[in-house]
């Protein structure tokens, strides 16, 4: 490779860098969308890189449904901590009990949609203007078009046919009042992107990622943990599997495989040979062919 | 750990070619073959291809988002898929090819080092073909490759192939283009796209996978003029770094080492980078398309839209310009209509002084006498700003070359241009 040549993934960490940097700029008041998960955490790790010395310029948001793995709101605060960023917890269960939204109920029910609401009544009552977030296009069929930035009208929708066409690195932040972004600094990643770059970064993530042992329950295809607010139906039985999560949502909903890797080496080896989109297992994408596109529309990540 | 994922380099490209013409079918079959298509990604295509009463899997269907928009009539767009092999990973901006969307073919253009262009061997050149190539050339892609495909269909025949080859190198004589690669393909059947085809042993080329693969990349960015556009400006609040001042940025040409002698611009001043700065230490150099922070060794008052550049290579600082527009609004502008004209880090007001001339990209001529503009035109104008601009010419640096304007009343990004 030549002298002036970047390997893709420091391209690809320049770009979302400049992004970052092009959002802090545009914008009055930017957060991080923080998961909890992998993607999330590496949009963090270039929001460090892209202000460094300073620290960084954003709260990490973290939009609670309640349902969490207790690993993760562990490694969040741990994480808010080490690099000093504010934290913003707005919480599902105060929308629900506020009468703003009402809990699903039946054999599937998640707080997966709730979430929106909570989520668009922390923008308005924060004064966000533009949100980032670790989602990226090969993740979903719906998101293969998504742009870096994302207008939002002032009802939080996304609307698929009225977006800006964004070429070069000019990314235009122009709103009117009330109306607000959602920007994806790692559009372009691929998961084993991702991973390639944490394992080179040695970046922390939550354990969950990392091959354990963990009482779990056989469902829908795939091992469901074990947790208070889980169920057990007919014919299912809690038994313990080593395995680990490749994507981490409500404990209710994400399921996890079967595996032995418990190294970032392990991991990165694994998802080269994977045959399975990471979002396979997650229930509310199974719900109907174009769920993502529908959560998407009504402001979801 | 097999560590060849790491010395990857990013190719990425746009892809063009009429309807039908298999530009599904063959970045289906790039993905499939290179094993980038997960098992539950192509259990969906069986079964939609079951659907449809088809007795194989239609690789076309893994990007049916647009397939499916295209049916119903709403939303063409640009649609970005990834893939790797071990020697790169690949960016598709995969464009429509109906007539109307030459703003959605410049949007895919405009990061693109690479074109492929389709061509159905049973047709030859036709206006569209004409229109993509004409695009990527405005748009300074640096390699055009041209897959005749459906070889099959007209029994993999090398004079089809060397006379449409023909018919486009003669048209392409007029385009700004100087890499174009020919190479016969099946997208349907596979010939010469990750494999090399038995049935065209009159082929000596390589396929187009190993074409994408080794295209030399490298010295696509530009490494001789140094551009900085200044993004922000870095003071951390921490005491330890209180005189900390950086800038923040991402070049966008040449190459900057420190010590090396800069001006600022617009101001004129000078000053030495007493360092580049990166979280992981400092470094020595920095070149495109690197984000870095540097610092200076004066005090100079200087932040977003600034330009830090070699004081003895400056790009043309100026409040006049000439630029190549792409009209993307569904309508035209107003008699002398103001917009936010956005370049590099800088914002200025602008308004369109003269539309010289309108430019049929079909037939690349220079029509003077019907101006008017309207959605997907592409006219020559001169522009005035209300600040001046430190601009490059587009074909000297795609990046300080390029502009796009928003209108003020909407916030849409209402036309984009490249610097002449
Ligand atoms: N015989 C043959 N048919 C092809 C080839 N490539 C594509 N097709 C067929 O041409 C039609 C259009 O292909 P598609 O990929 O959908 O075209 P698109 O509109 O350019 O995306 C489909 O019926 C394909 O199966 C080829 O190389 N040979």
């Amino acid at each position: 490779m030549s002298k002036y040549n970047l390997t893709h993934l420091k391209e690809l960490e320049s770009e979302a860098i400049y992004v970052i940097r092009e959002v802090f700029a545009q914008f009055e008041k930017p957060g991080i969308l923080f998961s909890g998960g992998k993607d999330s955490i590496v949009v963090t790790h270039l929001a460090r890189k892209a202000f460094w010395p300073a620290r960084i310029p954003f709260p990490l948001v973290h939009i609670d449904t309640g349902h969490n793995f207790p690993e993760t709101i562990a490694f969040r605060n741990d994480l808010a901590k080490e690099i000093g960023a504010e934290l913003v917890v707005p919480l599902v269960q105060e929308s629900i009990d506020k009468g703003r939204v009402r809990e699903e109920t039946g054999k599937d029910a998640s707080r997966n949609w709730l979430q929106i609401t909570t989520l668009l009544d922390a923008i308005e009552e924060n004064g966000f203007d533009a949100l980032m977030g670790g989602a990226r296009r090969d993740e979903e069929k719906a998101r293969a078009k998504e742009r870096f930035f994302s207008h939002r009208d002032d009802f939080g929708q996304w609307d698929p046919k009225n977006q800006r066409p964004e070429l070069w690195n000019i990314f235009n932040g122009k709103k009117n009042f009330g109306e607000h972004f959602r920007v994806f600094p790692i559009s372009n990643w691929t998961e084993m992107d991702v991973w390639q770059y944490i394992l080179s970064e040695n970046i922390a993530i939550p354990s969950l990622y990392i091959a354990h042992n963990r009482d779990v329950i056989r469902r829908g295809g795939t091992w469901l943990p074990n947790s208070e607010f889980i169920k057990l139906r007919e014919g299912e039985e809690i038994v313990n599997k080593k395995i680990r999560f490749r994507t981490l949502g409500d404990i209710t909903i994400t399921g996890g495989d079967e595996s032995d890797a418990d190294t970032l080496e392990k991991i990165v080896a694994e998802v080269a040979a994977a045959r399975q989109t990471e979002r396979g297992n997650r229930a509310d994408d199974k719900r109907s062919e174009t769920s993502m596109e529908d959560r998407k529309k009504e402001g979801y990540f | 750990m097999d560590n060849t994922y790491l010395d990857m380099e990013l190719l990425r490209f746009t892809t063009a070619g009429s309807v039908d013409d298999g530009k599904s079918t063959l970045i289906g079959r790039l993905l499939y073959d290179s094993k980038s298509i997960f098992e539950d990604q192509l259990d969906q295509v069986e079964t939609s291809s079951k659907k449809r009463g088809l007795d194989h899997t239609d690789l076309a269907l893994l990007t049916d988002g647009l397939r499916d928009e295209r049916e119903q009539g709403i939303t063409i767009d640009v649609a970005y898929r990834y893939f790797a092999t071990p020697k790169r990973k690949f960016i598709i901006a995969d464009t429509p090819g109906h007539i109307q969307y030459t703003r959605n073919m410049v949007t895919g253009a405009s990061t693109a080092n690479l074109a492929l262009i389709l061509i159905d061997a049973r047709h030859g050149v036709v206006e569209q073909t004409c229109r993509h190539s004409f695009i990527a050339s405005l748009l300074q892609i640096p390699h055009l490759v041209v897959c005749i495909n459906k070889m099959d269909l007209v029994d993999y025949s090398e004079e089809v192939f060397e006379k449409i080859k023909a018919q486009y190198e003669s048209f392409a004589a007029k385009l700004d283009v100087h890499d174009i690669r020919f190479i016969p393909i099946s997208a349907l059947k596979g010939d010469n796209v990750v494999n090399k085809s038995e049935k065209m042993s009159w082929y000596q080329g390589s396929t187009l996978l190993y074409t994408l693969e080794n295209i030399h990349i490298a010295s696509d960015q530009n490494h001789i003029d140094c551009r900085f556009p200044v993004q922000t400006v870095i003071r951390p609040k921490q005491d330890e770094y209180h005189d900390f001042r950086g800038y923040a940025g991402r070049v966008a040409g040449g190459v900057f080492k420190k010590g090396d002698e800069v001006a600022v611009l617009p101001s004129g001043f000078t000053s030495k980078i007493q360092a580049i700065h990166t979280m992981t230490g400092e470094i020595d150099e920095a070149f495109a398309p690197m984000s870095v922070t540097m610092t200076l060794e004066d005090d100079i008052d200087l932040g977003r839209g600034d330009m830090i550049v070699r004081t003895h290579n400056r790009p043309d600082v100026s409040q006049e310009v000439d630029i190549m527009l792409c009209w993307f609004n569904q309508t035209g502008p107003m008699p002398r209509a103001k917009f936010t004209l956005m370049h590099a880090s800088n914002e200025v007001k602008a308004m369109i002084n003269k539309v010289q001339y309108k430019l049929d990209i079909n037939t690349l001529h220079r029509n003077e006498e019907d101006l008017d503009i309207k959605m997907n035109d592409i006219l020559r104008v001169s522009v005035r700003t209300t600040k001046p601009l430190m601009k490059d010419s587009y074909r000297k640096n795609r990046l300080t070359g390029s502009v796009i304007l928003v209108d003020d009343a909407t916030n849409e990004t209402v036309a984009a241009g490249m610097i002449i």
